[in-house]
C-alpha cells in the first residue's frame, strides 16, 4: 500500500496549528489582544482621565474639585512660581539628555563598533549592572559622594584642587553649599541613572550601520569628522531619539532624585507628588502631568521635521 | 606607458594567516584589470590595499608612481564600488552621487550639475530625488558607479560589483562597464570568482590562490596556457592530467592541461586513449561528458550537434597533441 500524502493528526496541536493556518488573523488577534487591552483600556484609559481631571478646578475655599469644564487650571501653570517649576525641569531634562548623549556616544560606538565576543559581554555587563541595584540605594550613595564631607571633596582637597570645586560651586545658578546640595549634583545623578537607557539604544542604531558605509565615506574623500557628521550621526539619530526619550522623559517625570540631592527648588514630578498628596489639588496636579507629555510630543515634531527618522 | 597600480613584494597577514602573502604586481594605466580566485584567496584584501582599507604589513604599493603608505583612503584618487553598493541609506540618490564633491566642498549647484551629469553616464537621468531603498538592484549598481566616478578617480575598484544581480542584467552589465571604461580611458580593477567574467571582460587578469598570485596575463594566455594545476582547474575547468598520464599521451613527465572542447570522442581503441563514460551532464549547448581513464577523470565537451555516449559505454578520446599543454607547476 502506498503511505498517504497527508499525515496522521496528531491532536490538539495539530489542530490548533491548521486553524491558524486557515484563518492567519485569529492568531494576531490571540496575540494582540491582551496588550491591547492593557494598552487600550488600562493605560490610556487612566491617561484620559487625568486628562479630564485637568479641565477640573479646585474650589479655593473648600478645597473640593469642581467638576465643570475649565482652562483656569491650565492658565494657573502660568503663574511666575508654577513657570520656574516648568522651566527648570526642561533645562534639566536637556541638560541631562545632551550629556548622556555626548558621554554615552563614545561608548556606545566602541561596542557597536570594535566589541566582540568576551568584550560585548563586558559592555552589556557594565552597562546593565548599575540597573540590578536598586534606584535609592544608587542615589543616597551619590549624596554621600558629593557630600561637603564626601570622598569627591575629599579628594579635590588632598590634590589641592578644592579651589576649583569651590570656583565650581560658586557658579551663580547651578553652584550650592556642597555638590548634593546644588543643581549640578542633581544633574550629576540624573545623568548617572539614567545613561545606560542613553547607551542601549545608541549602540543599537550604530551597530546596523554597515563598516562599507564608512568606508565608502572615506574612499570619497571625506575626513573622519566629515563621515561622523554626514554618514554615523544621521544613520545612528533614531537611536540617540530613542535613548533621549527616555531620558529627557525620565528626568522631567523623576521626584526622588531632586528631593534627595540639591536644592530645595522644586521640579514638575515633586510639584505632582505635592499638589496630589498634600495639597489635594488633584485638577492642577494633573496639568502639571499634561506638560511632559506636551514637551515630548512637540520634541518628537521637531525631531521628524529635522530628518532625525530619515534613516528608519 | 606609467604603471597606474604596482605592489613590490606586498604583505598582508593576520597573525599567522597569510591574506595576502608577498605580492609583486603591476596594473598598466587604462587597462581592465581582473583579479580573480576562489573566496579566501586574498583577492579582495588586495582591492582594499589599493583602495587604503588595509595596510600592508611588508612591501610597497605606489599608485602612479607614488608611494602611498602614508596616505589615507581619503586622500587617495581611488574610488571604489563596493559589493554591497554601500549607499547612504538617509540620502536621495543625487545626494548620494554628489557626496564625492560635498566633502571637498564644492558648492551646491555645481555638486549637483555634476551629479546629473554622473547619473547620465550610467543611464538614470531623472532618479536624483529617489532615496536608495525605492531602486532595484541593478539601478543601485548604476548609482553606486556614479557616485565612485564622480571625484574622476585615477584609478576605480569594483569589488564583485555583479555578484547581486541575476543572470542578464549581469551580462547586460558586463557589457557596459567594458564599453564605459573605454570611453572614461580609466583603469579598472575589477574583483571577481567568476572566470567567465573575468575572462570576458579584463585585458589582463590575475589569478589569486592562497594569498599568492598563480598567474598574471590576458585572458587567452590564461585560458590557454595555465601555468599551474590550479589556474588550469579554476579558469575554465580544464582537465589536469598527472605526469604519468602525460607521459604515457607522449608529453614530458609533467602535471598538463587539456581543455574539456578539444577532446574528441571516437569509437573504442580508435584515440589516443581509452575509458569509461562515468557521468553526463546536459548543458544546453552540449553536453559534459565524464570519462575516466584508470583513475583520473577526465572531462570532455560533446556539442549539441553530437551524438553523446550513453554512461557506462567504453570510448575512446583523442585530441590535437598541441592541445595538450604541459605547466610549470605542480
Amino acid at each position: 500500500m502506498s503511505r498517504s500524502a497527508i499525515l496522521p493528526n496528531r491532536g490538539l496541536a495539530d489542530r490548533l496549528s491548521a486553524l491558524f493556518w486557515r484563518r492567519p488573523r485569529v492568531l494576531l488577534l490571540l496575540l494582540i489582544t491582551p496588550p491591547l487591552l492593557w494598552l487600550g483600556v488600562v493605560y490610556l484609559g487612566s491617561l484620559g482621565a487625568l486628562l479630564l481631571q485637568s479641565f477640573y478646578s479646585i474650589d479655593e475655599f473648600s478645597g473640593v474639585v469642581v467638576e465643570e469644564f475649565t482652562l483656569k487650571t491650565y492658565g494657573e501653570l502660568f503663574r511666575a512660581a508654577n513657570m520656574d517649576i516648568i522651566l527648570r525641569t526642561l533645562t534639566m531634562s536637556a541638560s541631562v539628555t545632551l550629556a548622556s548623549a555626548v558621554i554615552g556616544f563614545p561608548v556606545a560606538y566602541f561596542a557597536a563598533r570594535f566589541a566582540r565576543g568576551r568584550w560585548k559581554a563586558v559592555f552589556y555587563l557594565g552597562i546593565m549592572l548599575p540597573l540590578w541595584s536598586s534606584y535609592l540605594v544608587k542615589v543616597y550613595a551619590w549624596k554621600l559622594i558629593l557630600a561637603k564631607e564626601g570622598i569627591i571633596t575629599w579628594a579635590a582637597d588632598s590634590v589641592g584642587l578644592g579651589f576649583l570645586l569651590d570656583a565650581v560651586l560658586a557658579l551663580p545658578g547651578v553652584g550650592g553649599n556642597s555638590l548634593s546640595t546644588s543643581f549640578i549634583g542633581t544633574w550629576l545623578v540624573f545623568v548617572y541613572v539614567w545613561l545606560p537607557y542613553m547607551i542601549l539604544p545608541m549602540q543599537a542604531s550604530l551597530e546596523r550601520v554597515p563598516v562599507s558605509m564608512l568606508e565608502a565615506s572615506s574612499d570619497l574623500g571625506a575626513t573622519r569628522g566629515q563621515t561622523f557628521r554626514s554618514v554615523i550621526l544621521p544613520l545612528a539619530m533614531p537611536g540617540v531619539i530613542a535613548g533621549s526619550i527616555f531620558t529627557f522623559s525620565l528626568t522631567m517625570g523623576d521626584y526622588i532624585i531632586p528631593q534627595i540631592v540639591g536644592t530645595s527648588a522644586r521640579f514638575i514630578g515633586q510639584a505632582v507628588y505635592q499638589l496630589q498628596g498634600t495639597a489635594g489639588n488633584i485638577p492642577l496636579a494633573a496639568a502639571f502631568a499634561v506638560v511632559p507629555i506636551l514637551i515630548m510630543l512637540v520634541y518628537l515634531s521637531l525631531a521628524k521635521r529635522g530628518g532625525a527618522f530619515d534613516a528608519l | 606607458m606609467t604603471n597606474a597600480v604596482t605592489f613590490h613584494k606586498v604583505s598582508r597577514h593576520y597573525g599567522k594567516v597569510k591574506a595576502v602573502d608577498a605580492v609583486d604586481l603591476s596594473i598598466a594605466e587604462g587597462s581592465f584589470f581582473a583579479m580573480l580566485g576562489p573566496s579566501g584567496s586574498g583577492k579582495t584584501t588586495c582591492l582594499r590595499l589599493i583602495s587604503g582599507f588595509e595596510k600592508p604589513t611588508a612591501g610597497e604599493i605606489r599608485i602612479f608612481g607614488q608611494d602611498v603608505s602614508d596616505t589615507p583612503p581619503n586622500r587617495r584618487s581611488v574610488n571604489t564600488v563596493f559589493q554591497d553598493y554601500a549607499l547612504f541609506p538617509h540620502m536621495n540618490v543625487r545626494d548620494n552621487v554628489a557626496y564625492g564633491p560635498m566633502v571637498a566642498g564644492v558648492g551646491k549647484t555645481e555638486r549637483y550639475a555634476k551629479a546629473e551629469e554622473m547619473l547620465a553616464l550610467v543611464k538614470l537621468d531623472g532618479y536624483g530625488d529617489r532615496k536608495p531603498g525605492q531602486l532595484s538592484g541593478g539601478q543601485r549598481q548604476r548609482v553606486a558607479l556614479a557616485r565612485a566616478l564622480v571625484n574622476e578617480p585615477r584609478v576605480l575598484l569594483l569589488d564583485e560589483p555583479l555578484g547581486a544581480l541575476d543572470l542578464k542584467l549581469r551580462e547586460a552589465m558586463q557589457d557596459e562597464l567594458k564599453a564605459l571604461q573605454k570611453r572614461l580611458g580609466i583603469t579598472f580593477v575589477f574583483v571577481t570568482h567568476d572566470q567567465h567574467e573575468a575572462l570576458s571582460m579584463a585585458d589582463q587578469l590575475a589569478v589569486f590562490n592562497e594569498g599568492k598570485i598563480a598567474q598574471i596575463g590576458s585572458p587567452s594566455e590564461v585560458y590557454d596556457r595555465p601555468a599551474t594545476p590550479f589556474v588550469a582547474n579554476f579558469v575554465g575547468s580544464s582537465n589536469v592530467l598527472p605526469p604519468s598520464l602525460t607521459a604515457q599521451l607522449g608529453g614530458a613527465a609533467a602535471w598538463a592541461s587539456l581543455r574539456p572542447e578539444a577532446i574528441r570522442l571516437v569509437a573504442k581503441g580508435k584515440g589516443k586513449m581509452n575509458g569509461t563514460v562515468a557521468a553526463l551532464r546536459y548543458l544546453g549547448a552540449g553536453s559534459r561528458v565524464s570519462v575516466m581513464v584508470g583513475e583520473t577523470e577526465i572531462a570532455a565537451l560533446v556539442p549539441a550537434g553530437e551524438a553523446a555516449p550513453e554512461a557506462g559505454a567504453e570510448v575512446g578520446i583523442t585530441f590535437e597533441t598541441s592541445a595538450l599543454h604541459v605547466m610549470a607547476g605542480s
